[in-house]
Parts: C-alpha cells; structure tokens; sequence
C-alpha cells in the first residue's frame, strides 16, 4: 500500500526539484552583476577547467582512478563477505553453546585488533611489513587491505543478523529431526538475510569511502588521480570538488539501489 | 516407552528439575499441571534434548538417548512438539512449512509430500490455506498448522509445550479440538498446559509437578477430585473454578 502512494507521488517529486533548479538558474543568470559573475570569472573557470581536465587528456586520470577504486572495492566487499560470515558463524555457533576451541579466540582477536585501529594504519602494516619483501600488486594490497578490514565489520552485521531471528525458529528445526546446520541453512539464514542486507549495503557504501587512503601505498585511486591533477596544475578547486562529485553520484546510485531493494524484502512481510 | 530416571537440569546455580523419575507408556496421554517456574516446561524440552539435562538417563523405545553417542537427530523424527508461540516459518508456505523437514530427511518425494501436507491439513480443517504465508493466518490456525508440521513426521508421540498459552481465548477451542481427537486415535501424547477442563478429559494421568519434583501424579479424576499432596490441593484450590 505504501509502494501505491510512493508511485504516485515521485513524478511531483521530481518536478518540484526540476523547478526549484530552474529558478537558482534564472536568480544566477538575472542577478550576475551582483554575484560577481562577469565575464572575467568566467573566463578564469573555462581555463581553469580545461587546465584541470582536458590538458593533457587528464580527465582519463579520473576515470583510471574511478576504475581502480571500483576494483578495490568490489574485491574488498567479496573478501569481506566471506571473512565475515565465517566469523560470524563462528561467534554464532559459540553463542549456540559449541565448543571451537582456538576459533572463537582466534575470531575474538581478529575482531579486536581490526575494530581497534585505524584502517590506515592496517594498510601501511599489510603493504611495508607484511608484504615488504615482496613484490606485489599495490590495487591487490589493497583489496586485501580493506577486505580484512570490512570483515570484521559485515562479521557484526551478520551475527547480529542471524542472532536476531526468534530462537524458537531453530528449536523448531530441530525438533523436527533437522540437524542444526541444516536448519542454519534451510530455516535461520533465510530469515536473517532480511535483516542484513540493507546494513550489508550501508557496509559497501562506507567501504566505497574508505578507500580513499589507499593513496598512501600509492595506488592511484580516484582520490589520488584529484590530487595528482592538483599537483600538476596548483589548482585544488576543480579537481577536488570533481573527485567528491563522483563519489556523492556513486553514492546516491546505491543508495536509491539499496532503497529498491529494502522495499522489495519488506513487501515480502505481507504478501 | 519412555522412561525417565533421576533427571536433573541446572541452569546454571538454579535447580529447575531435580530427581524426576516417570514412566510413560505407549498410547498414554500425559498432562503436566504446575505452578508457573516449577519447571514443567523443562521437564518436557529435556525429554527431546531441546533443554540438555545436566544428570540422569532418559530411554525412549529402549535406546538411551541422554548418551553423547545416541543421534538425537533421529530420535527426534519420531517425537513430535508443538510449541507455545507456534514457530511456524515464515518464509515458507503452510505447505512448506509441513513439508520441508520431511523432504529434506526423504520420508516422502515431492508429490507424495504435497499430498501428504494437503491430507493433514484437512485433519486440522486448513486444506484450502496449504499455499498461504503464516502471516495471513490467526494464532488458532498457526497452532493447527504447527500441529500438522509435528505430525507429518509421523511421530510416536506428540509432546505439546503450552499450546493454548498464547492463544486469544476464542481460538482456545479449535486447538484442543484437534488435540482431542488426536488423542482419541490413540496418538501417545504428553501436555504442558493450564486447561484443566482439558486434562480432566483427555489425561490418562496427570502430573503435578512443583519445584522441580514430580509432587503427584495420577489419574484427572483422582488428582483433581481426591489430591493427596497439600501442594497439589494448594495449586488447584487457585486454577480450578470456585
């Protein structure tokens, strides 16, 4: 039923913001003088752009650095998928009364050190101490980085995930006969998997951000391409505010995906 | 059937079950009555292992089934439990729901189990609702649905934890309904409940149970008419109508 109101009311929606953008046009065009917007500053901001971007074809260093950011963090958030529920699964089965011996200290640890320091600083570790003898691919380096990283946090996100279905439903599983990873399986996941998507994707969002300070091991990201522009052109305006504008665009994608999706698990929950 | 020998559960410092021994034979319905806390509850949970006893032997068809090595997995194929709160699957049908651990551990093929799940719910007066979501049915229709799921297993006993407890009082009626005729087919069954209407007409024998011992057991009409134990007249003297 709330999907029926939403459909209607998103078209208004969008015409309100189509109007509200032609009318700050209008006031710039109209009140030019006032703002200072002759034909000078313009001038200066057509140089500055094609200094910032088209010189030098400059604007591929963007999109070189958009791709290696995409690539971070698409392997990072697959890495860390599967840390994370096996971690979680551990924790869980722990909590469930299993004995695991080393594992679960071994989890505990993981989770301690990862969620105790900086992911910076977790990153200069893997890439000048624990790979420094080695040569290797710094994007790899990378992935690994923040995969490790991100587990501990998706670790969380499914454990609570899981813990928060109704234990009854496991009982049930059980006292049918079932055993107890195949009720995990057939009954518990699939109910919690509705609990952990959406935060799942909140993860992948902040991930996206994260990754931000693999310049420090000097993987050209999206970041690190900005500020190389930045330093060939001592010009931080047009290049920053670019790198920021694509990342809100990549954001706002998933979020407005990530909102399809919560909606289509909730219509499930009264069909 | 089963027999239950010096059974003890802590949870941790807390004695809930101490030194219960029973009997129980096959085709025998048995109530268990009890204060709220006396641990009635736990009593029937540790007969399937849901609540893991902490002392004492429980035997079911002459197998011991508290040894470490027993595979309670199959033990609990042939013990049916209907819960309080129902714990249907909600991402499952009806039908789902009563087919699911029945295919999965292969008692039946695909279409012998949909025939089957529409066979058992005709028995619980919910055939036409076999493709429906749990969400779409009232508490008495869960509890009927829980009830088929149990049975689909074709278990030897049905082992019921206060199935009415959670129930809107006009629902109270279609599920002892069910569990009266279950009984009437001769099903061995073991209740937690409060019905007391219910335990006068269906028990074999009634257990009350207080502070973790069985305080009396015997048969609805004696327990309920003549009770022996002061405890037992003292609980009655508060459930049972002035």
């Amino acid at each position: 039923m709330n999907t029926a109101s939403s459909m209607h009311r998103r078209p208004v929606q969008r015409l309100v913001s189509w109007l509200v953008l032609a009318a700050v046009l209008v006031i710039v065009v109209v009140f030019r003088q006032q703002l200072g917007l002759n034909a000078e500053l313009l001038e200066r901001l057509k140089t500055n752009f094609t200094n910032n971007f088209i010189v030098d074809q400059r604007w591929r260093w963007l999109l070189s650095g958009l791709g290696q950011t995409i690539l971070i963090t698409v392997f990072a958030v697959a890495l860390g998928v599967v840390i994370g529920l096996s971690i979680a699964l551990i924790k869980v089965l722990e909590h469930n009364g299993k004995k695991l011996f080393f594992l679960t200290r071994f989890a505990n640890l993981y989770l301690t050190v990862i969620r105790g320091t900086p992911v910076v600083v977790q990153l200069l570790i893997i890439y000048y101490v624990i790979f420094g003898s080695v040569n290797i691919s710094k994007v790899l380096v990378a992935s690994l980085a923040f995969g490790i990283n991100s587990g501990a946090y998706v670790a969380e996100i499914i454990r609570a995930g899981i813990l928060a279905v109704d234990r009854g439903q496991m009982e049930a599983g059980r006292s049918l006969g079932l055993t107890y990873s195949v009720a995990m399986r057939r009954i518990v996941l699939p109910q919690a998997i509705k609990n952990i998507l959406p935060a799942l994707f909140n993860e992948l969002i902040t991930l996206l951000k994260e990754t931000a300070v693999a310049g420090y091991i000097a993987v050209a990201d999206l970041t690190r391409s900005g500020d190389m522009i930045r330093s060939r052109t001592f010009d931080a305006f047009m290049p920053l505010l670019a790198v920021a504008l694509i990342y809100l665009l990549i954001v706002m994608m998933l979020t407005r995906l990530m909102a399809r999706v919560e909606r289509r698990l909730r219509r499930s929950d009264h069909r | 059937m089963i027999t239950v020998k010096g059974l003890e559960k802590r949870f941790g410092d807390n004695l809930v079950l101490n030194q219960i021994d029973a009997q129980i034979e096959m085709g025998e319905k048995i109530v268990v009555v009890g204060p709220s806390g006396s641990g009635k509850s736990t009593f029937l949970r540790c007969i399937n292992r849901l609540d893991e006893p902490t002392a004492g032997e429980i035997w079911v068809e002459n197998e011991l089934i508290t040894d470490p090595a027993c595979d309670i997995n199959r033990v609990r194929q042939k013990m049916g439990m209907v819960f309080q709160h129902f714990n249907l699957f909600p991402h499952l049908t009806v039908g789902g729901n009563i087919t699911m651990a029945p295919l999965h551990l292969g008692l039946y093929k695909a279409d012998g189990a949909r025939k089957r799940a529409l066979e058992l719910l005709d028995r619980v007066g919910l055939a036409d609702r076999i493709d429906d979501y749990p969400v779409r049915l009232s508490g008495g229709q869960k509890q009927r649905v829980a009830i088929a799921r149990a049975l689909a297993m074709n278990p030897k006993i049905m082992l019921f934890d206060e199935p009415t407890s959670a129930l809107d009082p006009e629902m109270i009626g279609e599920v002892l309904d069910v569990m009266t005729e279950l009984a009437r087919e001769g099903m061995t069954m073991m209740v937690v409940t409060h019905e007391m209407g219910f335990a006068r007409k269906i028990a074999s024998r009634v257990m009350f149970i207080d502070d973790g011992v069985i305080a009396e057991a015997a048969p609805p009409a004696e327990l309920f008419d003549h009770p022996k134990n002061p405890r037992t007249k003292a609980f009655l003297s508060k459930v049972l109508p002035h």
